[in-house]
């Protein structure tokens, strides 16, 4: 005898059309108007940020940078669903959510470029969430610490939560199943938020699983509240996390949420996208932009025209000038030195260290291949 | 060496709330080993986790809990099942610190048995230690002794930063010592002189250690007197203790498990070729695992560094110079 034992299903949520239509579901209680100008003065700010780095890493004045373009409306999403609290474990790509954050955008900005400036200073993140961990570099490693910080606030009975975000790469990791596993099994107040860009730098979505969603990965692993979500739409991110997130407090276990928005930049600046996607395909991706999206609802709510716009521009370049004059202020009037290796390795610096230091700091910057 | 394991676990479980074990089959089965036996029944389940079978999900959620001011303490089953939180030790816990600018920190213990000698199947005899002293931001800590695995293990839990934690597996019943419950932590960047000698210097940690003092004594029936260092801190590494016996003794023999190729008896020789080179009457010497694949057990008797062999090895050493 055969009967079914499980069945499971996955829901796309999207409140705002590409056109910026509000669909008839749309959350009317929030988010306020107020609200989403700020949301989309953000993701402005961010994509002027995103362009500027671009440029100094173009123009030889900053290493390797990881854009952020066409995903700004997934960071600025579960930011803002965020308290202060709560804990944000974050890939290298979360640049607004990690702005969002901090003291101020600029200080963010600031350590980001220092980050991807090469300057051990980079490294720092005071003021980016006191507990929240840095941008990681290895793919879907960080899912675990989520797991770990997650464990430590259920011991504590303390109501905080964890937001972790991974990309559509870091699905196929076995750190994302081991950490959706545990977190299903023990029932921790984590949140995974799946940025579903569309690649894994050139594997696209489509060859990297046959699962018809991401986001149904969560499910083989317990866990009650796993959605899809148009990670282009601002206000269905907020959304979902912001549910998930008071889930997660209340007791009530972990969730995945997958964002589907695309990559509209190359993987890092040293990469060429166009070896494997088409110019048209980007094109179709562009018109489903955040910002256009954003930007049309404001427009229709009455909220928004052309001299705000000239404006939050200005004000947007401004702003990242501002970051942008402090990286340089920094490396250049007020260089680090060779000790910025040594000093964070242990709390107490080891006497063999100490050797090393000392002869890293007598000798001038020797000469090495390849630059 | 169970029991003092247990003991310290439990002692700092007692005074330090922030401390947590967790790992496979640790809790209700107190660990394959029973190095954790009790402290389920002690502490509770929010301080004994068993978690699910997955060694990075061990590592990579100790480093989410030390970064909130727990203290985690992680066994890893046996040291042949590292390799997948290897990536996390050291991507992630050697580098939260520096990473962070001291922010964000990562005290944790990551223990695991070490080494073979019990008879045990494939991937379970391994002596990983070279791995992890390769890597900046770790310390690597092996006792050899009941009094010296309870203190080094208090030491390595109170310590601000990451330690692996090596339990050498034919050592756990091996030798009665008796252990008082102090509390008190042994320095982890010293080496123990276990043996005072003038003609040779042996240097050993680990299991190593039983058969580098049995041959010492054979050594020493034969007229031989063998200065032996145990160097329970691998990393960070008591040079100046081995160097100054060196200058006693004149020769320099280390001894490990592990294989010869890159093991830390190379880094050993190294440092004294560098700092002690004069000091020397002959060319030092490694008496180590070959470099072979850890054999099936009816070999390991073969692989693993006997008594007779470095008894053998010394006295061609001596007869050389």
């Amino acid at each position: 005898m055969k009967k079914e034992v499980a069945r499971f299903a996955i829901t796309h949520t999207q409140f705002v059309d590409e056109n910026g239509n509000m669909n008839e579901d749309f959350p009317q209680d929030v988010p306020s108007s107020d609200i989403l100008t700020q949301w989309y003065k953000t993701m402005v700010l961010t994509r002027v940020f995103d362009g500027k780095a671009i440029n100094l890493q173009r123009t030889g004045k900053m290493g390797t940078y990881a854009s952020s373009e066409g995903q700004e409306a997934v960071g600025v999403g579960l930011a803002s669903a965020m308290q202060e609290g709560d804990v944000l474990v974050p890939t290298y790509r979360e640049h607004v959510a990690q702005m969002m954050r901090a003291d101020s955008p600029e200080s963010a900005m600031t350590k980001i470029l220092l980050f991807w400036g090469g300057d051990e200073r980079g490294n720092m993140r005071e003021g980016i969430g006191k507990d929240d961990f840095p941008a990681c570099v290895p793919i879907g490693t960080q899912t675990c610490h989520a797991v770990g910080v997650a464990s430590a606030f259920k011991i504590r009975k303390e109501k905080r939560a964890v937001v972790c975000t991974v990309g559509d790469g870091g699905t196929s990791k076995g750190d994302f199943y081991e950490s959706l596993n545990c977190a299903g099994a023990w029932q921790l107040p984590v949140v995974f938020v799946i940025v579903n860009n569309g690649f894994a730098i050139s594997l696209s979505r489509d060859k990297q699983t046959n699962s018809l969603t991401l986001a149904q990965k969560g499910i083989a692993a317990g866990i009650h509240f796993c959605q899809q979500v148009d990670g282009n739409d601002v206000v269905a991110v907020y959304e979902a996390v912001r549910v998930a997130l008071q889930r997660a407090r209340a007791g009530q276990g972990p969730s995945v949420i997958e964002a589907l928005t695309y990559r509209l930049s190359d993987h890092t600046t040293a990469d060429d996208a166009k070896r494997y996607r088409s110019s048209e395909e980007v094109k179709v991706a562009r018109k489903k932009d955040p910002l256009l999206r954003s930007r049309a609802l404001l427009e229709r709510l009455g909220h928004w025209d052309a001299s705000l716009e000239e404006e939050l521009q200005k004000q947007s370049h401004a702003s990242v000038e501002s970051a942008v004059k402090s990286y340089f202020d920094i490396i250049e009037n007020h260089p680090q030195t060779a000790s910025d290796m040594f000093v964070f390795l242990h709390e107490h610096i080891p006497e063999s260290l100490v050797q090393q230091q000392g002869r890293a700091l007598s000798e001038k910057k020797g000469g090495i291949g390849g630059h | 060496m169970v029991d003092a394991l247990n003991m310290a676990l439990a002692y700092e479980m007692r005074v330090n709330k922030h401390v947590v074990v967790l790992g496979e089959d640790i809790g209700v089965n107190g660990g394959v080993f029973r190095v954790t036996d009790g402290l389920l029944k002690k502490f509770g389940r929010e301080r004994v986790l068993d978690t699910p079978l997955s060694e990075t999900l061990i590592v990579g959620m100790s480093i989410g809990m030390a970064s909130q001011g727990l203290r985690p303490v992680a066994e890893i089953q046996f040291s042949g099942f590292v390799y997948p939180g290897f990536d996390q030790i050291v991507n992630h816990a050697s580098r939260l610190r520096n990473r962070t600018r001291g922010v964000l920190t990562c005290p944790m213990v990551v223990r695991m048995p070490s080494g073979g000698g019990i008879h045990a199947p494939e991937h379970h005899s391994e002596s990983v230690e070279a791995f992890f002293t390769h890597v900046p931001g770790l310390r690597v800590v092996i006792p050899s002794s009941p009094k010296r695995a309870y203190g080094l293990l208090l030491a390595s839990i109170r310590d601000p930063d990451p330690v692996i934690f090596l339990e050498p597996t034919r050592l756990y019943r091996l030798g009665k010592e008796v252990v008082e419950d102090t509390g008190e932590a042994l320095p982890l960047d010293r080496c123990f002189v276990l043996r005072e000698g003038k003609d040779v210097t042996l240097v050993s940690w680990g299991a190593s250690i039983h058969e580098t003092l049995l041959a010492t004594d054979a050594l020493l029936k034969e007229g031989v007197s063998a200065e032996v260092i145990d160097v329970a801190t691998l990393k960070y590494l008591d040079e100046a203790t081995i160097l100054q016996s060196v200058k006693k003794t004149g020769r320099l023999v280390v001894i490990h498990e592990a294989p010869e190729m890159s093991g830390f008896g190379a880094e050993i020789m190294a440092r004294v070729l560098e700092r002690g080179l004069y000091f020397l009457l002959s060319p030092p010497r490694r008496i180590a695992g070959f470099n072979c694949v850890m054999p099936l057990y009816r070999l390991e008797e073969h692989y693993i560094p006997s008594v007779e062999r470095i008894v053998a090895e010394v006295r061609e050493l001596l007869a050389a110079s």
